[in-house]
């Protein structure tokens, strides 16, 4: 079976509004479970419940947890950035040193973070250092895979121009390789930028006084459920945006690396 | 007139070969390859594919290193990659983040880090020779294909180089295209007169093209003939319906279709 679009406008508006109109149906019927079939609160609360729950939080308080998680996600996110990208060009450049490091980035991508994360608290401390790091570590491999495979994807012949016209390494590194490697390289920080959120909200699981995921705990562990789902959709829309700043910032100051509109 | 022995051998090539492969039971890419290149010649290069054309323009240009025999330009031998060499590419490979006018003038910044006012003077003046004045400003993939390769012969240019490789640089084009941009190289070439090694899969656009086109042999790749095109210049459109084009054409398609009668 295919569902057609109407011709013209009236599809194209069609198109723009399916997911919300989607949305909103799917809110709606989950109100209307929760309604029917008087589901207390403790198993599934109704979004009328959520919102409740949210309002009821004072506002600093959102606020000061939301700081909490960005500040520790963002770092970590930045200290990533930092660290791959200049690791990833040292392996594109010698076989040796990729030799070298591939199969120890494959083994900390293979190792569950979430077990990992309570030994490095043990280790460093319960402070936001080990909180980064955390985070670092699920941020860290697809940034030097995208990284790496942009730079490699570099077409041979504009390598072949560098080598006859005799230009340092240096140049061929920032005037090709990284500018073709922008593509990847953004297609990394998307996959990053969320996986940041997901290492900041691990490392307050295991040890934290604030923030979003501490706070989704603590009201699970004290059944207030509505809470919960209240931070949890907080979380959700915070990681959205932040992964939607990526692209702006993509559209922004690199609109070239984009597929051009209109064409597929 | 006589000109100095060096620009009758302006590149010379003198038992050139070259083999990727170590193991002697794997023929070499290309063998025993002897050569003449006067200064200012239009030389094509026809063959089967794989028949090691791209390696010998790759060790003209210095970028690869003969395993066998030597090539030396100006009766000096090439011992590694060389600026005085304008290498065109079968693919335009322009870079997306710059404009057509900064493409140009990349290989200046690519090997000294800076350009002049002077230098965008002279980017400017190639590409409005080279029939895109307007476009300077443009971002390549606003350009259609034969447009950003002309953009690709003007980037080679612009280091006034005295020798012009080109890879097959029209293979990705329209036919159309192809005969147009055909004919404007050969303008481009009659006002700034350079040693250029065109390699084609088109006979008929060797012909139209060169003053000799060399055809070689499957791998491993020799010299099979070189053949004079003595059709007058400036060539046109009207040069392709002469008898003698369709003469030379024949003489070439029979060395590529059946190299044993040839």
């Amino acid at each position: 079976m295919s569902l057609k679009l109407p011709e013209g406008k009236a599809g194209r508006y069609l198109l723009a509004a399916a997911p919300w109109v989607f949305f909103l149906a799917l809110i709606l019927s989950w109100e209307l479970v929760c309604r029917v079939f008087s589901l207390p609160e403790y198993v599934l609360p109704a979004p009328s419940a959520i919102v409740e729950a949210f309002l009821k939080v004072e506002m600093s308080r959102w606020f000061t947890y939301l700081w909490a998680t960005l500040k520790v996600a963002l770092m970590g996110f930045a200290v990533s950035i930092l660290v791959a990208i200049p690791v990833a060009i040292a392996m594109m450049r010698s076989e040796l040193l990729s030799r070298t490091l591939y199969p120890l980035l494959v083994v900390i991508q293979s190792t569950p973070v979430v077990a990992v994360a309570p030994l490095i608290i043990v280790l460093m401390g319960s402070d936001d250092p080990s909180r980064v790091l955390i985070t670092c570590l699920l941020t860290f491999f697809p940034l030097v895979v995208s990284t790496a495979t942009g730079i490699n994807e570099t077409p041979g012949e504009l390598v072949e121009l560098s080598r006859s016209l005799d230009a340092p390494l240096r140049r061929e590194t920032w005037q090709i390789r990284i500018p073709y490697a922008i593509p990847h390289i953004f297609s990394g920080l998307r996959v990053a930028i969320t996986l940041a959120i997901i290492g900041a909200v691990v490392a307050e699981f295991v040890a934290a006084e604030e923030g979003l995921g501490y706070f989704i705990q603590f009201s699970t562990s004290f059944f207030r459920i509505p809470q919960a789902f209240a931070g949890l959709f907080f979380l959700a829309v915070v990681s959205l945006l932040l992964f939607k700043s990526v692209q702006w910032i993509q559209q922004w100051f690199f609109p070239w690396s984009l597929p051009r509109k209109g064409s597929h | 007139m006589t000109e100095p022995a060096t620009n009758r051998s302006f590149v010379r090539l003198s038992g050139v070969g070259h083999r990727y492969d170590p193991d002697p039971t794997v023929p070499p890419a290309v063998t025993g390859i002897d050569l003449d290149i006067r200064r200012h010649e239009f030389v094509a290069v026809v063959g089967p594919s794989g028949c090691g054309k791209s390696t010998l323009l790759r060790m003209i240009s210095g970028l690869l290193m003969p395993t066998e025999g030597e090539v030396s330009v100006f009766g000096k031998p090439v011992s590694g990659p060389r600026d005085d060499v304008g290498i065109v590419f079968q693919k335009p490979t322009l870079l997306p983040w710059l404009s057509v006018r900064k493409n140009v003038l990349f290989p200046l910044r690519h090997k000294y880090g800076r350009y002049s006012r002077a230098d965008e003077k002279r980017a400017d003046e190639l590409l409005a020779m080279a029939g895109l004045g307007g476009f300077a400003g443009k971002r390549p993939d606003e350009l259609s294909g034969g447009m950003q390769q002309r953009v690709g012969i003007v980037r080679a240019l612009l280091l006034n180089p005295d020798i012009l490789l080109m890879d097959e640089p029209f293979s990705a084009l329209d036919a159309m295209t192809r005969e147009q941009i055909g004919f404007d190289l050969l303008k481009i070439w009659e006002e700034n007169p350079k040693t250029v090694l065109f390699i084609t899969h088109s006979i008929a656009e060797a012909v139209l093209l060169a003053d000799r086109v060399l055809v070689m042999s499957k791998r491993p790749g020799t010299v099979l003939d070189v053949l004079d095109v003595d059709l007058p210049r400036p060539r046109t459109t009207h040069t392709i319906s002469e008898p003698r084009f369709g003469q030379l054409t024949e003489r070439l398609r029979k060395h590529i279709y059946e190299p044993e009668a040839a």
